[in-house]
């Protein structure tokens, strides 16, 4: 157990190693960060003494090297549009996106399970059929325009939840967050409906299908034929085996969660990591760009390895083949 | 943090309890972008120094009119045989917002940090040779040379308190490469109507009034500052009645916001004219099918294309009535335009055809075009729209697009044929044009020549600008400089950018050139 673990611990420093040295080979071509900063009247002989102090006239292995020794004593830079330190920069917004992807998680799961159950159960039915269609639109409508759409209806038209910012937020020790105050949980709603519908609607359409799966199984049948009440049958015996697929995909997805939420969050303005990106993108502000990248990097590696924990632990299958060596 | 979030609520109770009260007056200002940073010569960039006009105060001050008032300094005046040396008066009784008293040494040590190896402002003062206090309240600033415009370039510098600077360790600007922030990247002390008192980037910022400004007091006594930078949140933001004012309108909502009830849209033109460069020289350009001469380096190939762009339909079509067609490279505020140097012909495309024959290209040639897709108003589309009409005329233009970051390199580094680029003139004075655009690219001149231009007589003429006192004389040579820059159609200006401000009704807020407002001088009508 425990050379599995260090064994994939080893390989998430891999995996994010890889991705810094693509990143840095990318920000080469991202564009001139001393465009942003300096703006068109400063004298180009400035820029360049810029560029210089900066170390951007480096080989790009250069700059990555100085990135990850000081990465590696925390370290992350000095961000060049905002001038304030990354590891301040992103751990202020992260709070932000976290409880976004916490709540869209949870709305997408909640919801997602329960419309998948219903349409499985009444398949036939009219309703069943409105939700299948209107799911579509979900899975295929862009995040941007589901947003913008649901502000238009709801800030302008209706005028009853704000379209942009998250409201007015609470400090708890480094933690701001918006869930104590009126304005932060209205201002919540609209960007975790945008951000979950996708997720919703595929946690739906899987909880459909295995369900159906499962619901045509000999041992349902042989449940139903021994008179089990249809409550035992669907909930306890059908659901269950259900949702092991379920779950492994809503782990892999909070991860998506978090790292795509830049869309929502542009579209709503929403403080956190994703529009802090954007923004440090269209700055061409290498120093967030790198540390955010890793961030995500992180962020999934650590979700991948719980995730392969957890089949350790469940999957005895998997322990006799580690003993062997293989893949 | 508590404290702000207090604040905060106490704020927002106040403004909701006491609308219609005169006493205070609460204006949410939306924009796309936020300040990046706090410290005044750190960048020069347009959105600071907007945020910053509110909290720190400058020598001079430019109006909605484009024309110099007083601010800190109450006049200002070349010195009585020395024409190399500027005298400020200072303003007396003018309070930092930590009480300090604002004095001479605290514009000598401005000017000194702003003009310093670290800040951005310094190419605005490289013509200083050195700031004198001569008593409490005047400043005498000794140019390398005569300088009679050098006011118009003390419109953005800002002026710190010495005492605070020293004991906040602020004397130098931020260094990026450094590992630490400064502490004024983030923390404020000017003499400007109002305080900063609640600061997130990116999110929101808060501005008080300041109560011991020797100004009168504005009807706005506070400000929330929210950057937006989606266009359509920013728009459904005013129409949902979240914020008062949106600086940035999209040109394609402009319209709709005018029919919208309860909103206000006000346009104005704003100090941004659009071009195209050309690559000159005989080289042949490197992307066209032309392999034996450079068509542009022809005054005949320019000639046609002025001709064969119709500027009125771009500004029909592509700006949706939002620009204003220019026949010159500089806006209207500008001195030494005339109404004459800017009108254009009417389009002709067969004198253009004939001119392109005559030029030795009957069949035209192929070029690229290089043009920024998220620096000006739609830049991306007049650029499409001028594909189309060279085509009209048998040049074939291939449309190049990048990012801004990816554009300027290729105009610094010359390697472009044809470009598009935005040009705001911030001194108000040709002779900015001419140094970046016009003069041969040589040392800190032409800049922004990236087609390398040259013509060794224009170039004497610019350089004799900058030390001409003679203000007639001066106008004279920069007439003759333009007559000859328009015959032989050096640049192919398109037009001038117009800024739209869309309030709620009743906000009155006039636009300014610059696109630099200032809330201090917004009135509101119930």
């Amino acid at each position: 157990m425990f050379a599995f673990i260090l064994r994939r611990l080893l390989q998430s420093v891999v995996v994010m190693l890889v991705v810094a040295l693509i990143a840095f080979l990318i920000f080469r071509y991202v564009g001139d960060p001393i465009v942003s900063m300096a703006g068109v009247e400063t004298r180009i002989e400035d820029q360049e003494i810029m560029r210089d102090r900066l170390g951007l006239n480096d080989p790009f292995y250069a700059q990555f090297w100085t990135f990850l020794s000081n990465a590696v004593q925390g370290e992350f830079g000095i961000s060049y549009r905002l001038q304030q330190p990354v590891l301040r920069l992103i751990s202020e917004r992260l709070p932000a996106t976290l409880e976004l992807a916490f709540v869209s998680a949870t709305l997408a799961l909640v919801v997602g399970v329960l419309l998948g159950i219903f349409t499985a159960l009444r398949a036939r039915s009219l309703l069943s059929g409105a939700i299948m269609a209107v799911s579509l639109v979900g899975v295929s409508l862009p995040t941007f325009l589901i947003g913008i759409g649901l502000i238009y209806i709801f800030a302008v038209e209706l005028q009853w939840l704000p379209s942009f910012g998250r409201g007015e937020t609470v400090a708890i020790g480094p933690w701001r967050t918006g869930f104590l105050t009126d304005s932060g949980l209205k201002s919540l709603i609209l960007p975790a409906i945008t951000l979950s519908l996708f997720q919703m609607t595929l946690i739906m359409r899987l909880v459909r299908a295995e369900m159906l799966e499962v619901l045509r199984t000999d041992y349902i049948r042989f449940a139903r034929a021994r008179g089990l009440p249809e409550k035992v049958i669907n909930f306890r015996h059908a659901l269950k085996n259900t949702m092991v697929p379920v779950i492994t995909i809503t782990g892999l997805q909070l991860g998506s969660v978090i790292a795509f939420a830049i869309v929502t969050e542009t579209v709503f303005q929403w403080p956190g990591v994703g529009s802090l990106f954007i923004t440090s993108v269209q700055a061409v502000d290498v120093p967030v760009m790198a540390t955010y990248l890793m961030f995500i990097a992180f962020v999934f590696v650590v979700i991948n390895l719980i995730v392969d924990i957890l089949y350790y632990l469940v999957d005895p299958r998997l322990r006799v083949d580690s003993r062997r060596g293989g893949h | 943090m508590t404290f702000k979030l207090t604040h905060i609520c106490a704020v927002l109770l106040a403004t909701s309890a006491m609308t219609g009260a005169a006493a205070a007056e609460t204006l949410r200002w939306a924009k796309a972008a936020d300040a990046t940073t706090l410290d005044p010569h750190a960048q020069n960039l347009g959105t600071n120094h907007n945020f910053l006009h509110h909290i720190y105060e400058t020598l001079v001050n430019r109006n909605v009119a484009g024309e110099l008032t007083p601010r800190l300094a109450t006049e200002w005046s070349i010195k009585e045989g020395s024409p190399n040396v500027w005298v400020f008066k200072l303003r007396q009784g003018v309070k930092f917002h930590d009480g300090a008293d604002f004095t001479a040494e605290d514009v000598v040590f401005s000017l000194d940090r702003a003009r310093s190896d670290k800040s951005n402002m310094r190419q605005l003062h490289v013509g200083i040779d050195k700031v004198v206090a001569i008593d409490d309240y005047t400043v005498e600033v000794h140019m390398k040379g005569p300088s009679p415009l050098y006011p118009n370039n003390l419109t953005n510098t800002f002026i710190l308190d010495k005492g605070w600077a020293e004991a906040k360790n602020v004397v130098e600007v931020q260094d990026y490469a450094a590992g630490a922030d400064n502490y004024a990247v983030r923390n404020t002390n000017g003499t400007g109507p109002y305080t900063l008192t609640t600061r997130e980037v990116d999110v929101r910022s808060v501005m008080s009034y300041f109560d011991g400004h020797w100004g009168e007091k504005p009807v706005v006594t506070e400000i929330v500052y929210l950057p937006i930078a989606e266009n359509a949140t920013r728009v459904a933001a005013l129409l949902s009645g979240e914020v008062d004012f949106v600086q940035d309108v999209p040109v394609q909502d402009v319209t709709r916001l005018q029919s919208s009830a309860g909103i206000t849209v006000t346009t104005g033109p704003e100090n941004r004219v659009i071009y195209f460069g050309y690559r000159f020289g005989d080289q042949p350009l490197k992307s066209s099918n032309v392999t034996d001469s450079n068509p542009f380096n022809n005054p005949l190939v320019r000639e046609a294309v002025h001709l064969a762009v119709d500027r009125d339909a771009i500004q029909r079509v592509v700006m949706r009535g939002m620009s204003i067609p220019a026949g010159v490279a500089m806006p209207p505020f500008v001195n030494g335009w005339t109404k004459e140097l800017d009108a254009y012909p009417a389009v002709d495309v067969d004198k253009a055809k004939a001119l392109l024959a005559e030029a030795g290209y009957p069949n035209g040639f192929s070029v690229t075009l290089d043009t920024p897709n998220n620096r000006y108003v739609n830049d991306e589309a007049i650029s499409q729209a001028l594909v189309g009409m060279l085509g009209r005329i048998g040049i074939q233009v291939t449309l190049a697009s990048r990012p801004v970051a990816q554009h300027s390199p290729l105009i610094q580094a010359n390697d472009t044929d044809f470009y598009m680029l935005g040009w705001g003139v911030p001194t108000f004075d040709s002779a900015y044009v001419f140094n970046d655009l016009v003069h041969s690219k040589e040392g800190s001149y032409g800049a922004y020549n990236g087609g390398l231009y040259s013509n060794p007589e224009l170039d004497a003429k610019i350089k004799s600008l900058e030390t001409e006192v003679d203000l007639d004389k001066r106008n004279a040579t920069i007439a003759e400089i333009w007559a000859k820059v328009q015959e032989d159609r050096a640049l192919l200006p398109i037009h001038n950018q117009v800024l739209a401000y869309a309030t709620r009704t009743g906000v009155e807020i006039a636009v300014h050139p610059e696109n630099s407002p200032l809330m201090m001088d917004v009135s509101i009508k119930k």
